[in-house]
């Protein structure tokens, strides 16, 4: 008797706590962008966050290092499988709950080398199916608790290299391509609604995934610099977002080459 | 890639390859062949590796437990000083010793056994470390400290980066009332006067450290600067904050020459010292505007040129401190080199906490020299025959250049820790003073 009195009453501590802070949802939360997004979050405000990816001891780092930034975080692990359109469901069911999220950030990717997409069919599609379906599917799920609140804001980690489609990446850049189109289907949906959509492109930033290209030299924006625009760009909750700025200009002109003139490019 | 430390001396080809926690997580033997390097905040060759592999640690930047009551604090190695001192400072805990700059992971203050202007009451860095895990090439995982394996300890404590890498730390905190200190400035007029100062403030004052003007020559005069930290002060009465990030100033560029000059430096070293004369001797400082005034200029050492440039420090014994700053302090100005930053502080008397930590009871004299080849080397030469004639040493982490003997006399551990030594690491300092 006395345990389920108690239970309870930590329940409705726990829920009124809650409740007061704001809620965001980060998918593929061991991602080095959105971990850095998370301490910015946390830097200004504590905040509910659920954290969903695939590994929970990963995530459980991530957690430990979010408390410890801000104490008064309110955190949640989830794990699931991110190629099972069930778990995808149930994962974004989970993450939800009863409690509306003012932000879902989607943040899970893959960049194998281009060459292994090509010789390896099963690498190629765990390309799609990491950066386009699974966050297609997120999304989509999202949209509609999100569309039944009437309010929120879907943050999609998209790429420059959705572009334009390059020898050196266009699997990756496909299924970015995709999620552009995607998200314009979906702000076109949601146009005059609280509802909004932003879709963040990053040039190559300095984070886990591009460590093969460190190696060979290219220059990284610093990912805590990317971090701070993107939070930027949602608190904003502009459209599109080039993280650094100058990408906009560079991919317009990469964009706008004529097809003779790109052809011999070797990028 | 080509890489450089702080000093900017010839950018050499390394191999970069920033490790993430998944990834030390993933194989038996994640290493490979390399040396640990942090922010490469250090001036000469110990984080260096030309033709070999770094690993750069920027990315294990994760707390991972911080115990608001007693003050430990658990992280991994490539955390900065800057991201501990912003985030636990306002929740009152603080670096017990912090270096000048705050853009230093965890794992290079270890490495290098920083130290900070609290030396006489604080120690250096290591005395604040209650355990280290440590990675080894060959894969095995020593978890060691104060009171285990305290061999290891002591083996990698100041030790260059060369026993493994460092993973995960665990510190002692110091508790702070507020973000503030109060500060007090004067001037010296010789070193005598530096060492009364010295003595009387060990004893009143968490904090000292002094600038010297080397182109006054022998006398050795400069303007003393000691603090203790502040309990809170009323909103109304603060100085205002000092802005923080974007706002820094910035070299944007290096020019394809020193700017700092015999010419640049007595006009700043004149202006300085009398600025000093007049200033208030006593106000209340941010701990970012005491602790670490030069990270207020982005790339500051962009201004010494293509060149790049050189620190000297070394440590001199107490029994010949105030005769050996005079014969350096008379060949730095004989020789026509004038050094911009030069710092003159005295360490206390404690024990350094590993075989080859720099401090050791005396006084510390740190200058910043030009790359002018072979005139600044010839200088070196003299300077070292000073500080070798007194049984001093110098700091591996300013160093680029000291010769075997000098290092070999300085640290006379070096024998016990090449036991500990990761076979598997390498750098450029190894390669030149130990192997
Ligand atoms: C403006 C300025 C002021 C300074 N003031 C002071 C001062 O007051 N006192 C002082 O003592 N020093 C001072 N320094 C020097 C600086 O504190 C040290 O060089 C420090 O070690 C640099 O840390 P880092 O992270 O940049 O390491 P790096 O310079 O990149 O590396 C330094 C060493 O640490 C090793 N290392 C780094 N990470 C690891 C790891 N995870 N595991 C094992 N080894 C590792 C490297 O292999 C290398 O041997 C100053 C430097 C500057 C630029
Ligand atoms: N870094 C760049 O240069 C760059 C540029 C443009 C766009 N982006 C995009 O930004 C987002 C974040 O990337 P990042 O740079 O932060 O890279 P990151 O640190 O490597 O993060 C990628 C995340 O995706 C997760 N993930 C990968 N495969 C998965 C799978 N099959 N199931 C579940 N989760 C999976 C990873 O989970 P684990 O931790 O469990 O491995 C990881 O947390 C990605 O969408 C990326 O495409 C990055």
């Amino acid at each position: 008797m006395g345990s389920l009195l108690l239970d309870r009453l930590l329940v409705n501590i726990k829920g009124h706590d809650v409740s007061e802070l704001s809620k965001i949802i980060v998918i593929g939360a061991n991602s080095a962008i959105a971990v850095h997004c998370m301490r910015l979050w946390l830097a200004k405000a504590p905040a509910e966050i659920v954290l969903v990816g695939r590994n929970v001891e990963r995530l459980q780092a991530v957690a430990a290092d979010l408390r410890v930034r801000n104490p008064a975080v309110v955190l949640r692990v989830l794990s699931g499988d991110f190629t099972q359109t069930d778990s995808i469901a149930d994962l974004a069911g989970q993450a939800w709950g009863t409690q509306p999220a003012a932000i879902v950030l989607l943040a899970q990717g893959v960049l194998p080398p281009q060459q292994d997409c090509q010789s390896d069919l099963a690498v190629c599609r765990a390309v799609l199916d990491v950066n386009a379906v699974s966050a297609a599917l997120f999304a989509e799920a999202f949209a509609a608790k999100m569309e039944a609140a009437g309010a929120g804001t879907l943050a999609v980690l998209g790429s420059v290299a959705g572009d334009r489609g390059r020898q050196s990446n266009y699997i990756y850049g496909a299924a970015k391509g995709l999620m552009e189109r995607y998200v314009q289907g979906l702000q076109h949906r949601f146009a005059g609604t609280a509802i909004k959509v932003v879709l963040l492109k990053p040039g190559p930033t300095d984070t886990p995934m591009t460590a093969a290209f460190k190696q060979q030299g290219m220059k990284l924006a610093p990912v805590a610099d990317v971090a701070e625009q993107i939070v930027r760009a949602i608190n904003q909750g502009v459209a599109v977002a080039y993280v650094p700025g100058k990408w906009r200009l560079i991919m317009m002109i990469i964009r706008h080459l004529p097809r003779i003139v790109f052809n011999r490019m070797r990028i | 890639m080509k890489v450089a430390s702080w000093g900017g001396l010839t950018p050499l080809p390394h191999t970069v390859r920033a490790l993430s926690r998944a990834e030390l997580h993933r194989a038996d033997k994640p290493l490979g062949r390399g040396i640990a390097f942090g922010m490469g905040r250090s001036y000469g060759d110990v984080c260096l590796n030309p033709g070999g592999v770094l690993w750069q640690t920027t990315g294990l930047d994760g707390f991972i437990a911080f115990d608001e009551q007693t003050g430990r604090l658990c992280c991994e190695a490539g955390v900065l000083l800057k991201d501990i001192q912003r985030l636990l400072m306002p929740r009152g805990w603080a670096l017990a010793v912090t270096p000048g700059t705050q853009f230093v992971t965890v794992g290079g203050a270890i490495a290098n056994d920083v130290h900070g202007k609290n030396h006489h009451v604080a120690g250096s860095f290591g005395d604040h470390v209650s355990a280290i895990r440590l990675l080894r090439t060959d894969g095995e995982v020593i978890d060691c400290g104060p009171e285990q394996a305290t061999d290891w300890f002591r083996a990698t404590v100041g030790g260059l980066g060369l026993t493994g890498l460092i993973t995960l730390v665990e510190l002692q905190l110091q508790p702070v009332r507020s973000v503030w200190l109060n500060v007090e400035t004067c001037v010296y007029h010789n070193l005598n006067e530096f060492f009364a100062l010295s003595a009387q403030a060990e004893k009143e004052f968490a904090y000292s450290v002094s600038w010297v003007d080397c182109l006054a020559g022998q006398q050795g005069r400069g303007v003393f600067i000691k603090a203790n930290h502040s309990p809170p002060i009323a909103a109304d009465s603060c100085p205002p904050l000092p802005s923080s990030g974007g706002a820094l100033r910035n070299v944007p560029f290096t020019p394809p020459f020193s700017l700092i000059n015999k010419l640049s430096l007595r006009c700043f070293n004149q202006l300085y010292f009398h600025a000093n004369q007049r200033k208030k001797s006593q106000q209340i400082q941010h701990y970012t505007s005491f602790f670490y005034p030069l990270d207020n200029v982005q790339h500051w050492n962009r201004l010494y040129g293509r060149r790049g440039f050189y620190q000297y420090q070394c440590v001199i014994p107490p029994a010949d401190g105030a005769l050996a700053l005079k014969q350096m302090l008379d060949v730095i100005a004989r020789a026509d080199e004038g050094s911009f930053l030069s710092v003159l502080k005295t360490f206390g008397s404690r024990t350094a906490p590993g075989m080859l930590s720099f401090p050791m009871p005396g006084v510390t004299l740190a200058l910043d020299f030009p790359n002018r080849q072979q005139r600044t080397q010839r200088l070196f030469a003299q300077l070292d025959g000073i500080v070798s004639e007194c049984g001093g040493r110098l700091y591996p982490a300013k160093d680029a250049r000291m010769p075997r003997r000098l290092f070999a006399a300085g640290y006379p551990e070096l024998s016990a820790f090449l036991a500990y030594r990761d076979p598997g690491i390498q750098s450029a300092l190894a390669r030149r003073l130990i192997d």
